[in-house]
């Protein structure tokens, strides 16, 4: 990206505007992410830097609002030791809504994944019919706008047998709104275009041969599939459920239509407190989402670079 | 020459000519029938993989969308409750004063529905046409139950004179058929008039083609700004050596990662009359202290938000296709006599159109469709037409209201979502 020796004056200063453009675009990518982390550790509840802060004075930073999120919907936030962190672990709300994203997250990428890989084994061979429409469908839930998923979830979750008994399924089951179950069904179906999307981008470079080679050595499908395929589509496994993972973290419309009050997670938590009146507090949670991001990134990165090693397909 | 024991003229009949017989595997199967066969197994054997998932994906999906959208066309709530009513409906032509029959199949039917407890979601259903008159069923119910006595207009009028409103009735008439396209109508900002002509509403009323209006403007807007500020940074990363490239990709790519709420709370905190951006402008001299400006809750704090959210989404599929563009090309041109404006536009820019159109097609599909980030920052003026679908389903409660808006966006939705299968191919569609 140097500039060529023929370019004109005028180039030149084209070609270092075009830098500094380009610095100002990066900037307003990742300066908001980055500012409401200084943001806080304010002593004050306002949302801007004070003098105080300004002038780097340690007086103008505290962890108020991190304490604040932790105290926040327990019994004794005054109690000491051992049973301020049981009563913390057992009553306040964010780290209730923490389980809950944790529990639901987990699930729902399980379902996803499990499922996500088998078919995009399916979808990845030449042989497999209708692959354009079935791949469609597939897909349409990431393509489908949340609101709409979420109200057609709403009914269907509210009453799912009499739903089904339309399509000719039995009709003697309760009710799944309000419970983990619908919640983690919902979410999976979220989060499966990405498994599908990044499972199939690993296996368009997938040399059919080795398993070939694998049968004609006497491996059986199935021991095939765990030694040989697997451990090379594996990195692009892990970070599609990563990504069905991030989905269900971060998803909120769906939570709000179909999940009860013992379903709150930690969007729906932010979600309310944004809504209602925003304190700091809402900036340390952003922090710590925020870290919890970039360590996401970095392991979604190193496995792409693993996976491009192991497969030999060399970064351009 | 040939010898019935040379194998090599065996093969050579059986393959070019067809006169010999067909080819055998090592069972005796014809060759043709086997290799049918076992392409029929593998076919089989790919569909059962994929067949999981698929019936998952339709059952908690595409079976819930599709009875949601059912709802836009199908409300039973009056017509199921007030049978009698609407069989009197269905048998006097539109036009007809309604007679001692019809206020006599009105009682019943009220005195029916109240003893089922069911007179709430009559009321809800006429109360979309005519807003207000849910109580009117609600409490003419209660009175109802003690009994009635014929003449029953006159009884019903002694209740509440409201009955008598032809407009009640107009909306009666139009809730007794369960299959209706009135809610389509509506979501249009037009009804059917009592001589069943089709019309627009009152100006002030008419909200949903504007908001409509507003989301695909605004979409496009989005659009427009995510390209011209994602088009130079896709530029710079195809262009640098990779690991600097790389380094430079984690600030597009931390963005992506990042929770959505996250990002909107940013924003909040940021454009805020007390937030930091104002702040450094009253710094600057640039505004004065008293002068603050309003960013948010308003179209611009929409804007500013969704184009952040989206950018990584452009900028994603540019690179990717830039990557590919051979350097040499520009080269060539600049070689030629091309000024480097020329060699730009006729040469380099053409061969991102791919992307572009990728990149552009991803955001507008998921711009039209934003609920989260307009109801935290959009205020009144940058609401979107998913915000007015989710007023429908938690406020308002007209569900089908809500069903027929969804159908609309979802329609057009579908339709981008074909052009971008078409133009792109989804299996094309990369992340991260």
């Amino acid at each position: 990206m140097a500039v060529p020796t023929y370019a004109s004056p005028l180039e030149r200063i084209w070609h270092y505007a075009y830098l500094v453009i380009c610095g100002l675009i990066f900037f307003f990518l990742i300066a908001p992410i980055v500012v409401i982390i200084p943001l806080s550790f304010n002593v004050e509840p306002y949302f801007t830097f004070t003098d105080r802060m300004l002038s780097f004075d340690p007086e103008g930073y505290s962890m108020r609002w991190y304490r604040s999120l932790l105290t926040f919907g327990m019994q004794n936030p005054n109690a000491t030791g051992w049973a301020f962190w049981s009563d913390a672990w057992a009553n306040a709300n964010w780290i209730k809504a923490a389980k809950n994203s944790i529990i639901i997250g987990v699930f729902s990428t399980l379902l996803a994944t499990v499922l996500g890989t088998l078919a995009a084994l399916g979808l990845s061979r030449p042989e497999m019919p209708f692959r354009r429409l079935i791949m469609a469908i597939l897909i349409s839930p990431m393509i489908v706008p949340l609101i709409i998923t979420a109200t057609g979830m709403f009914f269907f979750y509210s009453n799912p047998c009499e739903m089904l008994g339309v399509v000719g399924l039995p009709t003697n089951c309760g009710r799944l709104a309000g419970t983990y179950l619908g919640v983690i069904l919902a979410h999976a179906t979220l989060g499966i275009p990405f498994v599908i999307i990044t499972v199939t981008a690993t296996l368009v470079g997938f040399d059919q041969s080795l398993n070939r080679a694998a049968a004609s050595l006497g491996a059986g499908p199935r021991t095939t599939f765990f030694r040989v395929t697997m451990p090379l589509i594996l990195p692009g496994v892990i970070s599609g459920a990563l990504f069905a993972f991030v989905t269900s973290f971060d998803e909120v419309v769906a939570v709000l239509f179909i999940a009860g009050p013992d379903q709150q997670t930690i969007p729906r938590q932010m979600w309310n407190g944004i809504r209602e009146q925003i304190s700091p507090a809402i900036l340390a949670v952003a922090t710590l989402l925020v870290i919890f991001s970039i360590a996401l990134l970095t392991t979604v990165e190193l496995l792409r670079r693993r996976s491009e090693r192991i497969r030999g397909v060399t970064p351009r | 020459m040939a010898n019935a024991l040379d194998p090599h003229a065996a093969i050579a009949t059986t393959a070019s000519g067809l006169t010999g017989g067909a080819l055998r595997t090592a069972d005796g199967r014809p060759l043709v029938r086997a290799l049918a066969r076992s392409q029929k197994r593998a076919r089989r054997r790919a569909f059962l993989l994929v067949l999981p998932l698929l019936a998952f994906v339709l059952i908690t999906f595409v079976v819930p969308i599709g009875q949601m959208l059912q709802r836009s066309f199908y409300n039973d709530g009056f017509s199921a409750n007030m049978p009698q009513l609407s069989q009197w409906f269905a048998d006097h032509p539109r036009g007809t004063e309604p007679d001692e029959a019809a206020w006599a199949a009105l009682a019943a039917d009220l005195t029916a529905s109240a003893e089922a407890r069911t007179i709430g979601v009559v009321g809800t259903r006429i109360n979309y046409d005519v807003p207000g008159t849910r109580s009117l069923f609600t409490s003419t119910g209660r009175q109802v139950r003690r009994g009635l006595e014929p003449p029953y207009r006159a009884a019903l009028l002694d209740i509440n004179d409201d009955w008598a409103e032809p407009r009640l009735w107009s909306a009666m008439r139009e809730a007794s058929r369960p299959v209706t396209g009135n809610f389509y109508l509506a979501a249009l900002d037009r009804s059917r008039a009592d001589d069943g002509s089709i019309q627009q509403v009152e100006p002030r009323q008419r909200v949903y083609v504007m908001l409509f209006m507003r989301t695909f403007w605004l979409s496009l807007l989005i659009t427009a700004i995510t390209f011209v500020l994602g088009f130079p940074i896709a530029h710079l990363l195809a262009t640098l050596p990779m690991r600097r490239s790389n380094l430079l990709m984690i600030l597009v790519l931390l963005p992506f990662w990042t929770s959505l709420l996250v990002r909107t709370t940013s924003w909040m905190v940021l454009l805020q009359q007390q937030g930091v951006i104002n702040d450094i402008l009253v710094w600057l001299g640039v505004i004065g202290g008293t002068g603050r400006l309003q960013m948010i809750y308003n179209q611009t704090g929409t804007i500013i938000a969704m184009t952040h959210i989206l950018l990584p989404f452009m900028i994603l599929p540019l690179y990717s296709v830039m990557r590919t563009i051979n350097p040499s090309y520009v080269r060539a041109a600049r070689s030629l006599g091309a000024t480097s404006w020329t060699a730009f536009r006729r040469v380099y820019f053409p061969q991102t159109l791919p992307g572009l159109g990728a990149g552009a097609l991803l955001v507008f599909i998921l711009a039209v469709g934003y609920y989260i980030t307009p109801a935290l920052v959009g205020g009144s003026s940058g609401q979107l037409i998913s915000n007015m679908i989710a007023m429908h389903m938690t406020d308002t409660l007209n569900w089908s209201m809500a069903a027929a808006l969804a159908a609309l966006l979802l329609a057009a939705v579908l339709l981008l979502y074909w052009v971008y299968d078409r133009m792109v191919g989804i299996d094309n569609l990369k992340l991260g």
